[in-house]
């Protein structure tokens, strides 16, 4: 195997199981936001309880977070080192202001969010909670205004030629504020909110499913639904806002995540297919005539272009990123389908004698996990041949010194070290469900059990 | 490169300076601990020891994280030819620090001896390696390693790991060892205060006999930085300073002053990392043997724009981090007390 393939290989590897935690931290982050501020207004020692449980939780995804997260740090420089030379003004300023903004703040006050309970009167204790969500969204912002870069790049010139060119910024604000930041960042923040809105709605219903801590459970899961529902249905309008972005700024990309060839006015909006990219067709493809033209430029009269407007060499892979954009936006309908679902019948009053509908809240997890991964991979995958859009190829980026059977050796050692941490991430969680929450949680002490007030 | 009256480049020198001794002399006092962590015996003194880093050990780290962004940002081409040079050294510091950090929350979750014992090794070895391999980097850097004109990195794996960069290793365990025994004693009360006194002895002549054995390394095999130091002798008044604080441990141990001793441990990391950094400059990466392809704070830089933009974060950011650093630190001061939340 080559070493291009090897680390694109590494990266997908690292940055895929990575990706499974943040959403959950920042997520959960809101959740526990919501829930202590619950209790700090009606004071039910119900709501103490669940912040207790639910920040253990926290408390264990973050920490896989951080520790899968250094390693995304160091492999921009170790793999694609010659992308790291090219970008550092740009993409190494927003992961610096990342640390010093974002970081020492989550991990700071994560200290006292954590282990700060007896130490720190409720309404300390509650900024802290806010701080770590805080920090959390602020890290969203700076990596996806990097990442947004790489796909829309503004705000800077190229300086030198060749192999010492590189990029520099010339308008910080136009490179943070480029043409795909804001839209993408809402779009991993409604996808972060989901995963952690339908993590609490999973494992609420699962205890429902088993007739055990009903009380938590009932008030856990109406917090998770409407977080998740609310994120959902903005998640629509977001991916819709994105949509637009992409087919005005990577139009390559939008034309492979329809499999759309020919340049057409009334373009279709594809449902399902196979593209076969030796043809050019798409194969059993079932699609809604101009729909894609009219959710682009609201006129179903206008063209949207095709792949045969780009060079070969100027396309992504085409079925790998149609069927993962596919998937995405399947899974994300689905999820509004279930939350509505357990919404509506929530309110109504009748959630809780169908079974079937409780156990689909409790797969509901699921969904989040499958639609971010599948979305950042089509994302990423529908941007080749560039790493920089439009300005520097993948294989250019490859750094020159690093040699196929480091990288594999590389790949090997981070597979085990993540099945390790995968299998006890699974096991601790699953324990702490069956364990469930602390009767003793119920009654707030130390500085917690202060009213305001009393001193 | 001046802007104004600034020299941004030197600026941006002296502050990936600050953020790594910063991460030294506080992720330096977990790595410590988590490198005695075995020599204690029983569960409870372990908890103790897990506690007194529990809640700092993560903000503590992040300087590293922040450390290597700025890296990127101001000096790309360090960033690239150092991280991709040193491949799977480093790939072998995140694995240690993988182990490290998920071993802390993950090794009392569960009662059983087996489990405790095996993420207690987990967290001792990832922090010992750790240790290890960041002297081993800073080893290469003094010494030097092969750069070729484009400025990547010419050497191999094997290459790094040559006496000079083992000796750096081992002394950078011995120093974070003594660190965070002192840091261990200020965090601890009774039968393991006293256990933790009588070791700190011990890690202080590790250390003592490392540092020696460096001093002198440096001085007859580093040419570079020999020769710097005999062009500047007013650079002894600093070495003068670092071995005063060296001295002024013990005997801050044996009146009982913790808090002095673990700052003079802090005067002995900055000392050290301001003589590094001011025998290298304006080096980043020491080009051996062709030293006219060293990577300095020229040749190595981002554009002046970015390096002012990244300033005026430094400027907003770094004091604000640092306040409520200083105020999250004052919450959890005082002697580690097990609770029902405790690692």
């Amino acid at each position: 195997m080559d070493v291009l393939l090897l680390s694109r290989i590494q990266f997908a590897l690292t940055s895929g199981f990575h990706y499974l935690y943040p959403p959950l931290s920042i997520g959960l982050g809101l959740v526990l936001v919501i829930i202590e501020g619950l209790w700090l207004k009606n004071r039910n020692p119900l709501y103490h309880q669940m912040a207790r449980f639910w920040t253990r939780v926290f408390a264990l995804t973050f920490a896989i977070g951080v520790a899968t997260g250094i390693v995304l740090e160091f492999e921009f420089g170790t793999n694609w080192a010659t992308y790291s030379r090219y970008v550092g003004d740009v993409f190494g300023s927003a992961l610096a202001a990342e640390g010093i903004f974002a970081f020492f703040l989550e991990s700071g006050f994560l200290a006292v969010l954590l282990f700060g309970w007896n130490r720190v009167s409720p309404k300390v204790h509650f900024l802290a909670t806010c701080m770590v969500c805080l920090g959390a969204h602020f890290s969203a912002i700076w990596i996806v205004v990097a990442n947004s870069w790489m796909q829309t790049p503004a705000g800077f010139h190229i300086v030198g030629e060749g192999l010492r060119a590189r990029a520099e910024i010339t308008d910080f604000w136009q490179m943070v504020f480029n043409p795909s930041s804001m839209d993408r960042l809402l779009h991993v923040l409604c996808g972060a909110w989901q995963a952690g809105a339908f993590l609490v709605v999973s494992v609420s219903a699962w205890y429902l499913l088993k007739n055990r801590h009903e009380a938590f459970a009932r008030a856990s899961l109406r917090v998770g639904l409407v977080v998740g529902m609310a994120a959902s249905l903005l998640q629509l309008v977001s991916g819709h806002s994105s949509g637009v972005g992409v087919a005005r700024n990577q139009p390559a990309k939008l034309a492979a995540f329809e499999g759309l060839y020919d340049t057409t006015a009334h373009a279709p909006l594809t449902l399902f297919g196979w593209v076969d990219e030796k043809t050019e067709t798409v194969k059993g493809e079932v699609a809604i005539p101009g729909l894609l033209s009219y959710l682009v430029h609201k006129d179903a009269s206008k063209p949207i272009e095709g792949l045969r407007d780009f060079k070969p060499e100027d396309r992504p892979p085409v079925n790998v990123s149609f069927q993962l954009y596919h998937i995405m936006v399947a899974v994300g309908f689905g999820m509004i389908v279930v939350a509505g679902l357990g919404f509506l019948y929530f309110w109504q009053g009748s959630l809780f004698e169908k079974r079937w509908l409780l156990w689909l809240l409790a797969l509901s997890v699921l969904g989040p996990q499958i639609a971010n991964e599948a979305g950042w991979f089509a994302a990423e995958v529908g941007r080749q041949p560039w790493i920089v859009y439009g300005l520097l190829r993948t294989p250019a980026g490859l750094s020159a010194v690093v040699k196929a059977d480091a990288v594999l050796t590389a790949i090997v050692l981070f597979s085990l070290v993540y099945l390790l941490l995968f299998a006890v991430f699974v096991y601790l969680l699953n324990d702490k469900i069956q364990h469930g929450p602390e009767a003793a949680d119920l009654t707030p002490s130390g500085k917690m059990g202060m009213r305001p007030g009393k001193s | 490169m001046n802007t104004g009256s600034l020299d941004l480049n030197a600026i941006w020198f002296v502050l990936i300076g600050v953020l790594f001794t910063g991460y030294a002399m506080l992720d330096g006092f977990d790595l410590g601990v988590g490198a005695l962590h075995l020599f204690t015996k029983s569960d409870e003194e372990r908890r103790v020891m897990l506690n007194a880093i529990g809640p700092v050990w993560d903000g503590n780290e992040v300087w590293l994280v922040t450390g290597g962004g700025a890296l990127f940002a101001a000096f790309p081409n360090v960033y690239a030819t150092v991280f991709s040079g040193f491949y799977l050294a480093f790939v072998l510091l995140l694995v240690a620090l993988i182990f490290r950090a998920v071993a802390i929350e993950f090794r009392s979750k569960q009662p059983m001896r087996w489990w405790r014992r095996m993420w207690d090794i987990g967290f001792s070895a990832g922090s010992i390696l750790s240790s290890f391999l960041i002297g081993v980097a800073m080893g290469n850097i003094a010494w030097g390693i092969p750069i070729d004109d484009r400025g990547e990195f010419a050497g191999t794996f094997w290459s790094l790991l040559h006496p000079y960069a083992l000796l750096l290793g081992v002394t950078t365990v011995a120093l974070f060892m003594m660190h965070g025994a002192i840091y261990a004693l200020i965090k601890t009360a009774g039968p393991l205060h006293d256990k933790l006194r009588g070791w700190i002895n011990q890690c202080m002549i590790f250390f003592i006999v490392c540092y020696a054995v460096t001093t002198m390394a440096t001085l007859l095999y580093v040419p570079h930085m020999a020769a710097r130091l005999r062009a500047n002798p007013w650079l002894f008044s600093i070495a003068l300073a670092n071995m005063l604080a060296i001295a002024n441990i013990p005997r801050e141990i044996h009146r009982g002053n913790d808090w002095r001793a673990f700052l003079s441990s802090c005067a002995v990391m900055l000392t050290l990392m301001g003589l590094f950094g001011l025998e290298m400059f304006p080096n980043l990466v020491f080009s051996n043997p062709n030293p006219a392809h060293s990577l300095d704070i020229h040749n190595a830089a981002s554009s002046p724009k970015t390096l002012g933009i990244m300033l005026t974060m430094a400027g907003i950011g770094v004091p604000v981090v640092v306040a409520y650093t200083v105020s999250i630190y004052w919450i959890f001061r005082g002697k580690v007390r097990l609770d029902q939340m405790s690692y």
